[in-house]
């Protein structure tokens, strides 16, 4: 993509209310998580003896409450949000990266090549995922880089699919024709008259990524092979509020609350990007 | 002479799922600065023999012959016509605004392939691309480097694709119906066009088209496809005057003519071409040809040449250039 296309699609984004707001909400949220736990009382692990499962507003300095341990729920969703967001850009990132570039030169070169390319993602797309994390834990440990290597080596395989079948189909255009008899390499061809006429699709597919990684994360932290008490993500604060849910709602109130926070911004984020992206929506 | 483009027995098939030959053993050579024209209906397999020579063919298509341009085969395993790509040969696609890519500005693309065909640094890439842009007659080059292709008219795509596949200063033009999606008064422009342009540089033309009044006034020798193979070659001016093929005489008089329309009654060349992969053993315009004799069924008439012409038929139009 050349550098004037992103100027102008910066600014089409600018000009569109619904984007800027996710970005500015966005923004503090991750301002929030790296900032707030210094500012605040207590530390994500601290516990408070004399207020356990306090409602928010109960306790003096814990606003939004705190959890069965007695821990400030507000520090503790910074901190799972940090983790959650941190997990969830890095697999979205190599899912862009590796599913893009995978799908795009599978699609382009079509025949042999593609069905090797597209066997082998059917190959990683049978490996059942639990049974692969659960041995990714025993070689490198629980932690998130077990979780980030297990969602990344998974998470490009349908990115991959996706952009494949596009690229087949912008194969049989004529621009990628005209583009081939001007003396284009293949590189060239991919980065300049694939890629960048599939970046509806890609960055649609890329913002459902995003909310799915974070659920993933979740289910394996719910299982106990993901993130590890005391470490806190979304994922294990809604598993834990899910089970307070009688006695004290707002453990999960307040983790799922910016879950959907997240998940909404993302979205509309990625709506409002692919139109600035596309010259005939701008 | 020495011929640019010199295309010997070029057969292309289809494997869907049985085969399809959609060329079959088309002999051609083009000169230096020579303008031919194909011409042929629908599904003759003309854009086929130029997709075949610049090694574009669909996935499931295979071509055999020999296809040499500047004396280097273009045909052969892995993509050998990619160096007859760029610089040698450029290719003029029927939907004009389908050879832009719809995501990037007009001039980003010329420039592109300025770069990297002619090895421009980029300031000087740019002032080609917009001289390129006012000598395709675009109103108002400045502008249209910074249009994207959707917000162009159809002529000045047409016109926008022309300068792309000039950009690299091709030796040879391919040039598939580049009028075809077009109005009569823009095709007359883009024809006028393409024939300045081959003048100033030097450039050979290879025409592809059904439109015969297309031809007349562009190309100096025809080429008669049909059903996957040559008919009928001659120069314009003789082939259209004297056409010994019945199946080019029947082209001609199907030629929408003023005069025609008042007599009420439009000429048509009777029944359809046969279907791809049939298999035939005599003339395949026999179950046509108003001038169809027996020996036409059992035995196909052969490319003969005579003098500058070459026709495959067993009873040609006009005995005096028949062989």
């Amino acid at each position: 993509m050349t550098l004037g296309l992103g100027r102008e699609a910066l600014d089409a984004l600018r000009r569109d209310r619904t984007a800027v707001v996710c970005l500015v909400v966005l923004g503090l949220l991750v301002l929030a998580t790296l900032a707030g736990p210094a500012l605040l009382d207590y530390r994500e692990d601290e516990i408070d003896w004399s207020h356990m499962a306090a409602a928010p507003f109960e306790a003096p300095g814990h606003w939004l409450g705190t959890d069965r341990l007695g821990r400030d729920l507000l520090v503790r969703t910074l901190h799972g949000l940090r983790i959650s967001l941190a997990i969830a850009l890095a697999a979205t990132l190599v899912s862009l990266v590796i599913g893009v570039a995978w799908g795009a030169l599978a699609g382009f070169r079509r025949g042999r090549t593609d069905a090797w390319m597209m066997r082998f993602v059917d190959v990683l797309y049978s490996l059942p995922q639990v049974f692969f994390v659960i041995i990714l834990t025993v070689v490198f440990g629980r932690g998130s880089f077990t979780i980030l290597v297990a969602i990344g080596a998974f998470g490009w395989l349908t990115m991959a699919r996706i952009v494949r079948g596009q690229a087949l189909a912008l194969r049989e255009r004529e621009f990628i024709d005209a583009a081939i008899v001007g003396g284009a390499g293949t590189a060239r061809i991919l980065a300049r008259h694939v890629v960048p006429n599939l970046l509806g699709p890609v960055i649609v597919y890329a913002t459902l990524t995003l909310p799915q990684v974070i659920l993933v994360e979740s289910f394996l932290s719910f299982l106990g092979i993901g993130i590890q008490e005391p470490l806190a993500s979304l994922g294990n604060l809604v598993a834990d509020g899910a089970a307070e849910l009688e006695t004290a709602p707002w453990m999960l109130a307040v983790p799922a609350a910016c879950l959907m926070l997240v998940v909404f911004c993302f979205n509309f984020l990625g709506d409002s990007l692919r139109d600035a992206l596309d010259p005939r929506d701008r | 002479m020495s011929a640019l483009l010199e295309i010997r027995a070029l057969t292309v098939d289809f494997l869907a799922p049985r085969v399809v030959r959609a060329v079959d053993g088309v002999d051609l050579a083009l000169g230096p600065r020579e303008r031919l024209a194909i011409v042929g209906e629908s599904g003759s397999g003309k854009t086929q023999l130029l997709l075949a020579c610049t090694g574009l063919l669909a996935a499931n298509g295979r071509a055999t012959g020999s296809v040499r341009f500047e004396g280097r085969e273009l045909l052969g395993p892995g993509d050998a016509a990619a160096p007859a790509r760029g610089r040698g040969i450029g290719f003029v696609f029927q939907d004009a605004g389908g050879s832009l890519t719809p995501h990037r500005r007009i001039g980003d693309q010329l420039i592109e392939v300025a770069m990297a065909a002619r090895g421009m640094p980029k300031r000087q890439a740019c002032d080609e691309s917009l001289a390129m842009l006012g000598r395709v007659r675009l109103p108002d080059p400045g502008s249209t480097m910074n249009a994207y292709p959707h917000e162009l008219s159809g002529g000045m795509r047409q016109r926008a694709a022309i300068a792309l596949a000039l950009a690299a200063r091709p030796r040879l033009l391919f040039a598939d119906e580049p009028t075809s999606a077009l109005d009569v008064t823009v095709q007359a422009e883009v024809m006028a066009l393409l024939d300045a342009l081959c003048r100033d540089f030097g450039m050979a033309l290879l025409l592809v088209t059904h439109d015969l009044g297309v031809v007349a006034a562009l190309a100096g020798r025809i080429a008669v496809m049909y059903a996957g193979r040559i008919v009928e070659e001659g120069d314009t001016d003789e082939l259209l005057a004297n056409p010994a093929h019945p199946y080019t005489a029947g082209l001609l008089a199907s030629v929408l003519s003023l005069s025609a329309l008042e007599d009420g009654e439009l000429a048509t060349i009777p029944g359809a071409p046969p279907r791809a992969g049939e298999t035939i053993q005599g003339c395949r315009f026999e179950p046509r040809c108003p001038r169809r004799r027996e020996r036409c069924r059992v035995e196909g008439p052969r490319l003969e040449a005579g003098g500058t012409s070459r026709v495959a038929c067993h009873y040609p139009l006009d005995a005096g250039r028949s062989p």
